[in-house]
């Protein structure tokens, strides 16, 4: 009885010691952060993959197609403006892949013309002069207020009534011609000529970096000044234009030739590119530009007094004191505003531009009927490219943090 | 006990299939959509957004075409009131889903048959309503007189719709270079033709002569008489409802039928009370009770002739001489008479 008494007390103290060790395990903050990441985890796949299953069953039994392997199967559908090279009897995949271009080609060129806008229409509403604040002004409010789809919709259906039938073209120089159709302009048949003179503008790019380099160096030991902008003029935009037309010389070029209805030959941008990347860009700017006016006037009266105290132009303050110290202020919201334009490219689909909404979630949806995939992956694609700019935005954003003690 | 227990066991033998017969002989297959129209009381229909002939509400709301007429005929047949019809206009992409979904009951929607819409999209044709042929509206002035001469051109079209495909393979096989644009919408693709956008735009012959209206100067409009493609259009159904698939089937069947055997809206009364044919007896529901092998009522044809009127009144009233698009009934016509309308037997 003795023995069995001390057996029983030696099996509690192994439970208790396990226990004990347990509950000192569960205590640690960290070991129940952990616990609760895997949980949380674990219920949003189940989630996820019960909604998946739940879908692809009812799809099956009611006859509708479903997986992923409709992306090889051809396409069949027109791409009317493209720059990768695509035909109809490629497959769905690289019809995606030419509306992600598409979409990448609008979004890059509106963000850098809205950007620009912004930036001086912001400057502007802070001007000392009334007529360009006041201009600026109605200019924000107007944008502000009207829905982008009109803006859309005027500059894809006015700027088509303003221009000509291909007949009547406007042309320049005898090789371009703006009608009604697009923008025809002559392309190289040869390439290599041209890539020379890429290679050569490069260099020049990076030679007046180094003289600015140089040249702020040498101000901060000696004080004297040097006229960078000048050089930069003559290095950067002189010299490369000559480079251009050395290499354009070196090649044929394929010029656009009015053929019955159309221009056949050379790259045709068409009116849809150039509607919807004027009215991303104007839209995009007006938001711009009060995030800019906000970003300068958060910068403290007292700095600009000192500046101005030191002597300084007033071109050089808002250069070198309030665009600095305005910039982490500006950053957050642009790149909100960045990638409110980026899905506002979608709205290509309204004016038969091919970007991946129009393309990918309009026709193929259509002919392949598969629509939880087809929206699935445009999410997706939306999603990776907002990303990307979210990353580099935060990372340009933190080089230029200022240092605060 | 025993005695009892086989007193009982004998009783309940016989009388079992006497009480379940009744309700054995009404047992049809279940049809969803069928108990669902029913219990809604008005028949959901899928439409196009707008197309004048076909269907086309005017500016009162109140719609009017070949398919809206077929609706209506649908909604004679089940429920006995061809007004107990909603219709929910979609544009091309928008009608998979729709009828997919189960939100409307069938799609009358000038909807080209095509093997891949049959196999991956999850639905059914029922029939053929209209045989459409697709060409091209050019303006007057470009004086095009065959399709081949819209060579290097552009071209306005609504993607997703069966013309957009039709037209880059005809233009290709020939090795002619065409610009073809997509729009979301007919009416997008429309305007944007009439501001100079597109040499041309293409849709069915029979879609063509309605969306004319819609042009800013319909005058200065040519519509080309050259057919590149036949589309036989007719209602969709989706797959699993076997019964209500039989029903959208006959119901069509029996407007064409109607046509055949001469019944008209006018004459249909007399021809109950009178007719000696057995065919048509069986159609007006004087014999065979075919109503209740569907699950309908027995007047289910008659209430569609009635209503709604045959197959040719149909077509005269909406896109015929007495309509505005004063289309010919060209392969529209019955077989008997050398078009291509056809229907199996009331047997």
């Amino acid at each position: 009885m003795l023995l069995g008494v001390r057996h029983r007390g030696g099996d509690y103290s192994a439970v208790s010691g396990a226990l004990s060790a347990m509950l000192t395990f569960l205590r640690d903050r960290k070991v129940r952060d952990i616990l609760w990441q895997a949980a949380a985890t674990l219920v949003t796949v189940a989630v996820i993959w019960f909604f998946v299953r739940n879908a692809s069953e009812n799809m099956v039994k009611a006859g509708i197609a479903s997986g992923f392997r409709f992306l090889w199967r051809d396409s069949g559908i027109e791409v009317p403006f493209n720059i990768t090279g695509y035909k109809p009897s490629d497959n769905l995949l690289s019809l995606l892949w030419t509306g992600i271009v598409n979409t990448l080609l609008v979004s890059a060129a509106s963000i850098v013309v809205a950007t620009v806008v912004g930036f001086t229409v912001g400057l502007l509403r802070l001007s000392r002069n009334w007529l360009l604040s006041t201009l600026a002004g109605f200019y924000i409010e107007f944008v502000r207020n009207i829905p982008l789809l009109f803006f859309v919709l005027f500059w894809y259906f006015g700027v088509l009534a303003a221009l000509p039938l291909p007949r009547g073209s406007y042309d320049m120089l005898g090789v371009i011609f703006l009608n009604r159709r697009g923008l025809s302009i002559p392309t190289p048949n040869d390439v290599s000529g041209l890539r020379l003179a890429l290679l050569v503008i490069i260099l020049l790019v990076a030679v007046q970096y180094g003289i600015a380099r140089w040249a702020r160096a040498r101000q901060a030991r000696t004080g004297r000044d040097f006229p960078v902008w000048p050089v930069g003029f003559v290095l950067c935009g002189g010299l490369p234009i000559a480079a251009l037309v050395v290499g354009g010389m070196t090649t044929t070029w394929d010029l656009p030739i009015l053929r019955g209805f159309n221009y056949r030959g050379g790259f045709v941008l068409v009116p849809e590119f150039v509607a919807l990347f004027a009215a991303l860009s104007t839209y995009t700017a007006g938001f711009i530009a009060e995030v800019v006016r906000g970003g300068i006037q958060s910068v403290r009266q007292g700095q600009i007094d000192a500046a101005k105290a030191l002597g300084l132009t007033h071109g050089r303050i808002v250069r070198l004191v309030v665009i600095p110290q305005a910039m982490p202020v500006i950053i957050p919201p642009i790149t909100s505003q960045y990638l409110n334009l980026i899905k506002n490219s979608s709205f290509g689909a309204a004016i038969a531009y091919p970007e991946i909404v129009a393309v990918f979630m309009g026709s193929a949806l259509v002919s392949t009927g598969q629509s939880i995939e087809i929206i699935a992956i445009t999410l997706g694609i939306y999603l990776v490219l907002s990303l990307s700019v979210s990353v580099f935005m935060n990372w340009y954003n933190a080089r230029h943090k200022l240092v605060t003690r | 006990m025993k005695f009892y227990g086989l007193v009982a066991a004998a009783a309940s033998l016989i009388a079992a299939p006497l009480i379940a017969a009744p309700a054995m002989a009404q047992q049809l297959a279940p049809s969803e959509t069928l108990d669902a129209v029913k219990a809604r009381g008005h028949v959901e229909c899928g439409v196009h957004l707008g197309l004048p002939g076909f269907s086309f509400a005017n500016d009162k709301g109140e719609w009017s075409g070949l398919d809206v007429d077929y609706c209506k005929s649908l909604a004679a047949a089940v429920l006995g009131d061809a007004t107990k019809v909603k219709y929910t206009p979609t544009s091309v992409q928008q009608r998979w889903p729709v009828l997919q979904s189960k939100q409307v009951d069938v799609l009358a929607r000038n909807t080209t048959i095509t093997f891949s819409r049959n196999a991956t999209l999850g639905v059914d044709f029922q029939g053929i309503n209209f045989y459409e042929g697709q060409t091209f509206v050019v303006r007057t002035k470009a004086k095009v007189s065959a399709v081949k001469d819209l060579a290097d051109g552009t071209i306005c079209v609504a993607a997703g719709s069966t013309e957009e495909k039709t037209a880059a393979d005809w233009f290709r096989e020939r090795n002619l270079k065409v610009t073809i644009i997509n729009f979301q919408k007919n009416d997008d693709a429309i305007s944007a033709y009439d501001q100079g956008r597109c040499d041309a735009y293409t849709a069915g012959i029979g879609a063509l002569a309605g969306q004319r209206i819609k042009f800013k100067n319909p005058e200065e409009h040519q519509i080309l008489t050259e057919i590149i493609s036949n589309d036989p259009q007719g209602p969709v159904t989706r797959w699993g409802d076997e019964r209500w698939q039989l029903i959208v089937r006959w119901t069509l069947n029996a407007q064409i039928a109607a046509e055949a055997f001469g019944i008209t809206s006018k004459n249909v009364d007399e021809m109950k009370a009178k007719s000696q044919n057995a065919e048509v007896r069986r159609i007006l529901g004087v014999e065979g009770k075919f109503g209740e092998m569907m699950g309908l009522s027995n007047d289910w044809a008659y209430n569609i002739v009635k209503q709604v009127g045959n197959y040719g009144e149909s077509y005269e009233r909406t896109v015929g001489m007495g309509s505005a698009l004063k289309l010919k009934r060209g392969s529209n016509e019955l077989w008997t008479k050398g078009g291509l309308l056809f229907t199996p037997s009331f047997q």
